[in-house]
């Protein structure tokens, strides 16, 4: 319900909303935790065929989009810093470009497992299956993690998205602006996945 | 209410942010022209360390975590630690089998 | 012990009265209003226990006799699932935290609501939805999921049942006690009122606060866990399934690494409530304060040490079973402290044999026989031995619920006079009480028995030797059955024709018990200045008691 039914909440307690997104990352934190504990024991399990499959992968499309989500990064915290400095439209612009870049990481990613379909080399596919255990595992491990993270690329696009609309309204301004910090952090956050998923999946030598 | 309006006010410049970015992009170059050398076993904690560090300037910097107080640095530390007890007590198992 | 003007007598409608945007049942569903929540959420229990308790009772009717009795094999081995499902998820987890976790919470610490009272709403809606899709999996085309609320791989990756929906329920649920617990460790760090330190906090938010952080930190394995056996099923992606090379006891691991420290999100709340009325009706400040305060924060840190004490028989290896079984016994350290803190409250109190005191007093005695059959297990070569057997179901269920239901129980007798205003028949009350304990140990302690005799769990036929005990256990199940509606009908006619409560009613020292009954939209007229602790009974040199406030009526 709005404001106007709980006068208890007409303070506003930027501190807290920041204090309930840390813990709301700590959540997403440990959801993607489940997978890497699960990728630790099957890596241990099974090295050889892990380095065996990672060699499907291409170096370059994971470097590429490792720059473009770090990027990424740099333009949504600038924008807080221009929304902080009263430059409205310079925070809209960073805010766009962010989404921009989402957006290309997304078209990446297509390109990507796109060629791995037209390969034969999808979950449940002859070609996989015939593979040994490990690979089987490597490759049900990398469409889940980066289909989850992929995922969460996409609910970062709406979640900046609805920002930008209710910055370019006025909602949040420079004296107001913690739900864009809150949109940040949720970025920063899936960034920082990726940062370890990059290693782990393309760079297995 | 509280006494922690410090962050409130703080604006981090464009220019930390592009120097934090430039680091990342460091980074990430060296972690792929390592990737081609073989370490033996710590090749992977090569690549961790790097990711960890990376992830530590996105933290402090990006997400301001530096210019938060105390109970938001103890609550990463508490989620970090978490985690990390979840990957030990898991190895105390697989490690031996 | 608190200043300021807490209610204006008569100035302000109370919660139940309030009418704020919407009217009649919106006003409910779409209320932000933490104590609405909390009563949402006390409603939707009490709909999700009974129709537990039928699977329950089925089940045990069912095991009268050896052979068929009622309901063929595969009704049976789904009804122990939804059991397990709709207890668990949708009865104990949520029970203390999220209906006197609501309600209470921001009384206790002189807050006017929750941090985040719109995704508090949230909560409640997920928990309704989730509900609702284990409920209706049960009807849906596949039949009920019979993989026990466990969902162990790989066979729930092959049951041709409704796996997906009941998994997919959880997942739903689990995301709306991530959401309670964030809300919770927000409010507590956010919005204790002035010289509400955290040394002078009541202890039952000093357990939510524990919960709140398992609940943050645990709930997410859980999600991932039952949406890679969800991706399995969909898509065929090899992750647990051993055809595929994948390790079922990974999945064990990850599952308890979960539902273990959920134990402790069910049974910390209700170590909180128990804290709450031992003081009060022992007319004695609480023994040890800031040693139950502190064992909560360690139960809930050795409590997700220990998950792999499920698994010992399940390929792990040795090291990894000395580890978890040591660990296992360091848990029984804090979850000790709180008994004995209590005991020592009650040495030389006035006790008074209150229907709260008597549930309290229920959950001391059922706790500690369910936490010392938890510590035989800890030991490896006895658990190898009671493994899967009834022995764990009778553990599990004097914790459970001899430990959290009887927490239920008592928080209910507490607080209901405060939430709706009406007090229930302390009489019948007692009876209730005395008939429900009776059938408990009645139903589950000839389970404790025939477990270690070897009678095994979840089966549906058995030998005869171990008869006598299924019959007991029967007929304990109906007596507990007839115990828990006594209780149920004399607390539905307390509040709908009870006498007018009181404002406090037991003489409680806390928040809650100074302010009008029932509250008002916003608790409290102005938010108070806190003077001093929440147990400060004092007894003058006349042995009378010393009162502090004012009764108000």
């Amino acid at each position: 319900m709005s404001s106007g039914d709980h006068t208890a909440h007409v303070h506003r307690d930027d501190y807290g909303s920041r204090m309930g997104m840390w813990l709301f990352l700590f959540t997403e934190l440990i959801l993607f935790g489940g997978l890497f504990l699960i990728y630790a024991v099957y890596r241990f399990m099974y090295p050889t065929e892990f380095h065996v499959a990672a060699m499907e992968l291409d170096t370059v499309f994971g470097a590429v989009n490792t720059i473009i989500l770090l990027t990424s990064s740099l333009t949504i915290a600038m924008s807080i810093t221009a929304l902080q400095r009263n430059r409205k439209t310079l925070s809209l612009v960073l805010q766009f470009a962010t989404i921009l870049l989402a957006i290309s990481f997304m078209v990446n990613k297509y390109f990507e497992w796109g060629a791995k379909f037209g390969y034969g080399l999808y979950p449940g596919s002859e070609m996989l299956l015939d593979k040994p255990s490990g690979e089987i595992l490597f490759f049900g491990l990398y469409y889940t993690m980066t289909g989850l993270h992929g995922l969460h690329v996409l609910i970062g696009i709406v979640f900046i998205g609805i920002i930008m609309y209710q910055v370019w309204i006025g909602r949040v301004h420079s004296t107001n602006y913690v739900r864009l910090e809150s949109a940040g952090l949720y970025w920063h956050l899936v960034d920082i996945i990726w940062i370890f998923l990059f290693p782990l999946f393309y760079l297995i030598i | 209410m509280s006494n922690h309006e410090s962050h409130e006010n703080h604006v981090t410049g464009y220019g930390v942010y592009l120097l934090v970015w430039l680091g990342l992009l460091m980074l990430t170059g060296i972690t792929v022209a390592v990737a081609g050398i073989d370490f033996g076993r710590i090749t992977i904690t090569v690549a961790l360390l790097i990711a960890a560090i990376k992830s530590w300037l996105v933290l402090t910097i990006f997400m301001h975590l530096k210019f938060e107080d105390t109970t938001f640095k103890i609550f990463v530390f508490v989620a970090v630690i978490t985690f990390v007890v979840f990957i030990v007590l898991l190895f105390a198992d697989y490690l031996f089998m | 012990m608190a200043n300021g003007t807490l209610y204006m007598p008569e100035t302000e409608p109370n919660y139940l009265d309030y009418r704020g945007r919407f009217k009649g049942i919106l006003g409910w569903i779409l209320s932000t209003d933490h104590k609405r929540i909390g009563l949402l959420y006390l409603y939707s229990m009490g709909l999700f226990l009974t129709v537990g308790i039928f699977f329950g009772f089925m089940m045990r009717l069912e095991l009268i006799a050896p052979g068929k009795v009622i309901i063929e094999p595969q009704t049976y081995n789904s009804f122990f699932t939804l059991h397990g499902i709709i207890m668990i998820f949708l009865f104990i987890i949520p029970g203390l935290p999220a209906v006197f976790g609501n309600f209470f919470l921001p009384i206790l610490i002189g807050a006017k609501d929750v941090a985040f009272p719109r995704i508090n709403l949230l909560s409640w809606w997920l928990f309704a939805i989730g509900g609702g899709l284990a409920i209706t999996s049960v009807f849906l085309p596949g039949g009920p999921a019979d993989t026990g609320w466990t969902f162990y791989v790989p066979y729930s990756i092959r049951s041709t049942t409704n796996v997906l929906p009941a998994a997919f329920a959880a997942f739903i649920l689990g995301f709306s006690s991530i959401l309670t617990g964030i809300n919770f460790v927000t409010t507590i760090h956010r919005l204790r009122a002035p010289g509400m330190d955290w040394f002078k906090m009541p202890l039952f938010i000093w357990s939510l606060y524990a919960t709140a952080w398992i609940q943050v930190l645990a709930t997410p394995i859980i999600g991932i866990t039952l949406l890679l056996v969800a991706v399995e099923r969909l898509f065929g992606i090899g992750l647990f399934d051993p055809a595929l090379g994948g390790d079922p006891v990974l999945f064990q691991h990850l599952f308890w690494i979960y539902s273990h420290p959920a134990v402790y999100i069910m049974i910390l709340p209700a170590m909180g409530v128990i804290s709450e009325i031992i003081p009060v009706f022992a007319r004695r400040t609480i023994f040890g304060y800031s040693f139950i305060a502190f064992s909560s924060l360690a139960i809930a840190f050795f409590g997700s040490l220990v998950w792999a004490h499920h698994m010992f028989t399940a390929g792990m290896s040795d090291t990894g079973r000395f580890v978890f079984s040591l660990l296992t016994f360091l848990v029984a350290i804090p979850s000790a402290i709180k008994v004995f803190n209590w005991i020592a409250t009650l040495y030389k109190g006035s006790i008074q044999l209150a229907p709260p005191m008597l549930y309290a007093l229920g959950f001391i005695f059922l706790f500690s026989i369910g936490g010392l059959t938890g510590l035989m297990q800890g030991a490896l070569s006895i658990n190898i031995h009671i493994h899967d057997t009834s022995f764990i179901v009778g553990h599990f269920h004097y914790v459970m619920f001899g430990g959290t239901g009887f927490g239920i129980f008592a928080a209910l007798h507490y607080w209901l006079p405060k939430m709706y205003g009406r007090m229930y028949n302390e009489k019948r009350a007692k009876v209730g009480f005395w008939v429900l304990i009776t059938g408990f140990n009645l139903l589950y302690f000839p389970m404790l028995v025939m477990g270690w005799l070897g009678m095994p769990r979840r089966y549906y036929d058995y030998l005869p030797e171990f008869h006598v005990y299924h019959f007991i256990s029967t007929i304990g199940s109906w007596i507990l059955i007839t115990g828990l509606l006594i209780m149920a009908v004399n607390l539905i006619l307390g509040v709908r024709r009870g006498a007018k409560a009181t404002d406090n009613p037991w003489g409680g020292e806390t928040l809650e018990w100074r302010i009008q009954t029932p509250p008002t939209h916003e608790n409290f007229h102005e938010i108070p200045v806190i003077t001093g602790g929440p147990y400060e009974y004092k007894i003058n040199e006349n042995g009378q008691e010393e009162k502090k406030y004012e009764e108000v009526t």
